[in-house]
This record gives C-alpha cells, structure tokens and sequence, in this order.
C-alpha cells in the first residue's frame, strides 16, 4: 500500500491541478519545482481544462501488476490544448478506432486495483472521444 | 586524467538460467574477466543492476557480490541507471582510474530477471519510467516504445515493414555468437506473423529480458604491461539525462540524452561520429535502434530506418551495428546490457570476434540507453597502441 503517496497526487489525480510559471507563463503538468521553460521555481496552481487532442497511442495486451484485468486497454499521450503532453488511459471507446489528433476530455475513472481486501481503490484521470453535442 | 584501458572481459552466456543465483551469475562474469586480466589485483567493484533490489529483495549487491568473489575490503557500490545501469557502472568505474584514485577496477554488470514473473516482473521493470504519471496510468517499457513508434509511423510514413530489418540483422549476427540467447535467424515473414505486443510494435521489435552478468577490469597502461591480448582504451565516456518522462519532451522523436552523449564523448575522444568501424547502439526496441542512428547523426530525422535498407549495418557495412546481436538476438539482461555491449566492442577492437569480427575494427562507438533515452551513456573504445 503506497496510502500517503495517492493522497498526495489527489489534485492531480482527480483535477489536473499543475502550474503556471509565475515567471514566464507557462503552463506545466505534472506540477515541478522548476519550470522547464526558464529554470525559475514554479509553485503557482493552475487547474488544466481537461480538453485535448491524441497525440500517440497503443493498446496493451501484457500489462503490469495491478493492471492485468483492465488489459487490453489503450494508453496514449494526450496533448492538453493549454501545451503540455501527459500519459493517460482511454476509457469510452467503444468501437471507435483512435487517431492521432482525435478530440478527447478528461473524465475520472478506477486507474488500478490496489489490494481489493483493504478495500482501497485508486481513482484518477482517464481520457474519453469529446462527445458531440446535437446544435 | 590518466589513459584508463580495458585489461580483461568475461560474459556469461545470455538466457534463463534458473538454476544459478545473483551471486553465482555475477562471480562467472568476474572470473573471467579476472582471469583474462591475468592477475591485476581489483582495488574496486562497480555493480550495474536495475532490479535486483525489487525483483531479488537485495539491496547493497556490489558488497554481497564482491564478497561472494574473495574481494573482502575492497570499495563496492551498485550503479543504478534502469537498462542503462550497466554502462553507468562502467563509467564510474573509468572515472575511478582516470581520475587517478584507484589503479584497478572491476566492473559487473548483472541481471536476474527471472527471479521474479509475469505481471510482477512488467511492474518492476517498469519502474524506469516515471512512477506517479506513467507507471500509474499502466504503461510498460514495451507500450512506451509502441507510442514512440507510433508517432514515428505518422510523422515520417516510413513502410512499417522497414522495422524488420533491425531484429533480422541482430538474429543473423547472433547465429555465430556463443554467448546469445538466440542463435538463429529470422525471416521477415516470422516478423510480420509474429503477435501484436501493443501495437504498432510486434514480438520481434522488443529485445527479450533475461539473465546475464558481464564484466571488464580496467586499469592504467602501465598496470596492464604483462596482459598478453591486445589492450582497449577508453577514448570517451560521457552520460547525458533528458526528462524521464517522455510526455515532458518537445519532441519525442528526438532523443536529445543520446545525441548529447555521442556528440560529447566523440568531442572528448577527439574524433566526429563518422570515424568509426562499428556502432553497437542499444536496440532495446527496433524504433529506438532507428532514433539511436539519427540522433548520432547517421541519418537524418525520419530517414534512419533507410540505412537497414542500404544493407549500412551489417558486418561488412559502412556502419556494423549489433554485431554480437544485440539486445534484440544476444537477449537483454537490462542492467547488464551496457556491460556486455563494451565486452563486444572490445572482442572486435581485439580481433577476438570470430565470424562476427568487423574487418580492420579499430574504433568503437557504444551507447546504452535507459528507457527512451531517459538516460544514454556512450563510451568511445580504440585498440590501444601505445
């Protein structure tokens, strides 16, 4: 059980919280010590919109411990539309192929099956194809 | 700094080898190395081990190591880099004697990657990644490289059968290499049979784990004047990070870690990357041998994949590459890796390859990469003249 280190990354997990550099503006995900961009500290909250586009992915079929009765499920990297890239499962395909570039949100999900008799289950961000809403 | 040579090699053969412990692994590689040596005293062991500590429930290897061997009192420590540790041991380990502290060194390189299985064994190995934000959203090492290719296939369109290539070559040149896990070759119709591992990448484009332990002393050449094999200098030796988590980088086709490192330790060997006989670059994954030769500067971005298809790589090529077999053919004992990519280099920089040697090889280029090249390590290796 790793309890203190989920409680930790619960605003990541369940909000995409991570920074804006107060120096140069940047937006950074996950959250850092130093901005990449100008080598300033970065402690400045900023809350992602959730909204992004496919910018690679695969589906898994040998997954790692913890994940194997989720598999096969589809990883990608996840461009935000604010810039930074995060990994990230997609949830709520159906029968829809991925693309790269496909429209996708950040919805909450089950991410991994800790130790079911302790009763503890990890939730966190997963990305769904962006709804299309009737005009 | 003084000239740091590499006196003495030893390898175990590559594969599952159940019936033998960490220790005992690690003891065959430093006895014939040692033996090789011809009784150079080591005054210091460098472990390289990715995950001994998880999988075999051991930390402190290099003191237990170095105790199993009869080296009581000397200094140990492990060298932990994920897949490339062993290079990174290696490196410290020239640090060592060039620097002028120590007179004789041994490094180990060594895995046990069947002490642990399946699901337990994909987790641990894993662990090279960036544990909160991509081990937690269930990637592996193998689907981490499907979303590199994957991107590669998009941005450049090369035939997605060009990949065939790597793993062919790797399982030709292991054929005549004692030392590899699979000494046969492979059809391009097997690699394209074969299953689907996370797509796009197949069976054949990910390097098998499995156990092995390599090992090298080094040591001046004044040190080394009674060895009676031909003796390897270390040119070069340079490491280089880029973000560990390969969402973090602008580019993730770039590998910046392993164009750094080879740019450096060529500046510091005095040399450009073109004046080598042989590359042995780390094909951890078929896509990352293809990044490896463009971020070296062998091809230009998106266009690495054609110097298979020019027939560049193999033995009698402009630029060998994986001439024992690689990661891909010889097997992949991860922490270990490194090690046994300098031990090859240095068989050919001695002549002692056998039907693999590369004809007139006098300089090597060799680079072993954590991840993605999270973390890339190059050494440049001459036969030593004096």
């Amino acid at each position: 059980m790793e309890i203190p280190r989920h409680w930790r990354l619960k605003q990541q997990r369940y909000a995409l919280v991570g920074e804006v550099c107060p120096h140069c503006e940047e937006k950074i995900f996950p959250p850092r010590d130093v901005c990449p961009y100008c080598g300033n500290e970065a402690k400045t909250q900023f809350t992602f919109s959730g909204r992004g586009t496919v910018f690679s992915f695969t589906t898994l079929t040998e997954a790692p411990a913890g994940f194997e009765q989720a598999a096969p499920y589809t990883v990608a990297l996840v461009k935000l539309e604010e810039g930074p890239v995060i990994t990230a499962q997609l949830t709520d395909l159906g029968d829809r192929p991925v693309e790269i570039g496909m429209p996708v949100e950040m919805v909450t999900r089950k991410i991994r099956a800790e130790d079911e008799a302790r009763g503890v289950i990890l939730y966190g961000y997963k990305f769904r194809p962006v709804m299309e809403t009737p005009k | 700094m003084r000239d740091v040579v590499i006196a003495g090699i030893g390898m175990t053969p590559v594969g599952e080898h159940w019936e033998i412990s960490l220790r005992s692994l690690a003891y065959r590689a430093i006895r014939a190395a040692r033996q090789d040596a011809g009784g150079l005293q080591p005054q210091a062991l460098y472990v390289g081990n990715f995950l001994a500590i998880d999988s075999s429930r051991q930390a402190n290897l290099a003191c237990l190591i170095a105790d199993n061997a009869g080296l009581g009192g000397i200094e140990a420590m492990t060298v932990e880099a994920a897949d490339a540790s062993g290079a990174a041991a290696f490196h410290v380990g020239y640090l060592a004697v060039a620097s002028g502290l120590v007179d004789v060194v041994l490094v180990v390189g060594v895995e046990k990657y069947t002490d642990a299985l399946g699901p337990e064994q994909e987790s641990a190995v894993a662990q090279a990644m960036d544990y909160d934000y991509e081990v937690m959203q269930g990637l592996t090492l193998a689907a981490q490289a499907a979303l590199v290719m994957q991107r590669y296939l998009y941005e450049y369109r090369p035939p997605r059968e060009a990949f065939a290539a790597f793993p062919m070559l790797a399982h030709a040149n292991a054929v005549t290499n004692p030392y590899a896990m699979y000494r046969r070759a492979v059809s391009r119709e097997a690699y394209e049979r074969a299953e689907m591992i996370a797509d796009p990448l197949r069976l054949f484009d990910m390097a098998p784990y499995a156990d092995g332990a390599a090992a090298v002393v080094l040591t001046t050449p004044e040190r080394a004047r009674d060895v009676t094999h031909p003796l390897v200098a270390v040119r070069g030796s340079i490491g280089a990070i880029d973000t560990l988590a390969l969402h973090d980088r602008p580019d993730p086709l770039a590998f910046e870690a392993a164009y750094h490192s080879v740019q450096r330790a060529c500046e510091m060997a005095g040399i450009r990357p073109g004046e080598v006989d042989l590359f042995e670059l780390d094909d951890a994954f078929s896509i990352y041998a293809v990044l490896s030769l463009e971020a070296a500067g062998f091809a230009e971005r998106g266009q690495g994949w054609r110097l298979a298809e020019q027939d560049a790589l193999g033995l009698r090529g402009r630029l060998p590459i994986l001439t024992m077999g690689g990661s891909k053919a010889r097997g992949n004992p991860l922490g270990a890796t490194g090690v046994y990519q300098i031990v090859e280099a240095a068989l050919q920089l001695r002549g002692e390859a056998g039907a693999n040697q590369v004809p007139n090889a006098r300089r090597a280029l060799v680079q072993n990469l954590a991840g993605p090249a999270s973390s890339a390590f190059t050494h440049v290796l001459e036969r030593y003249s004096g």
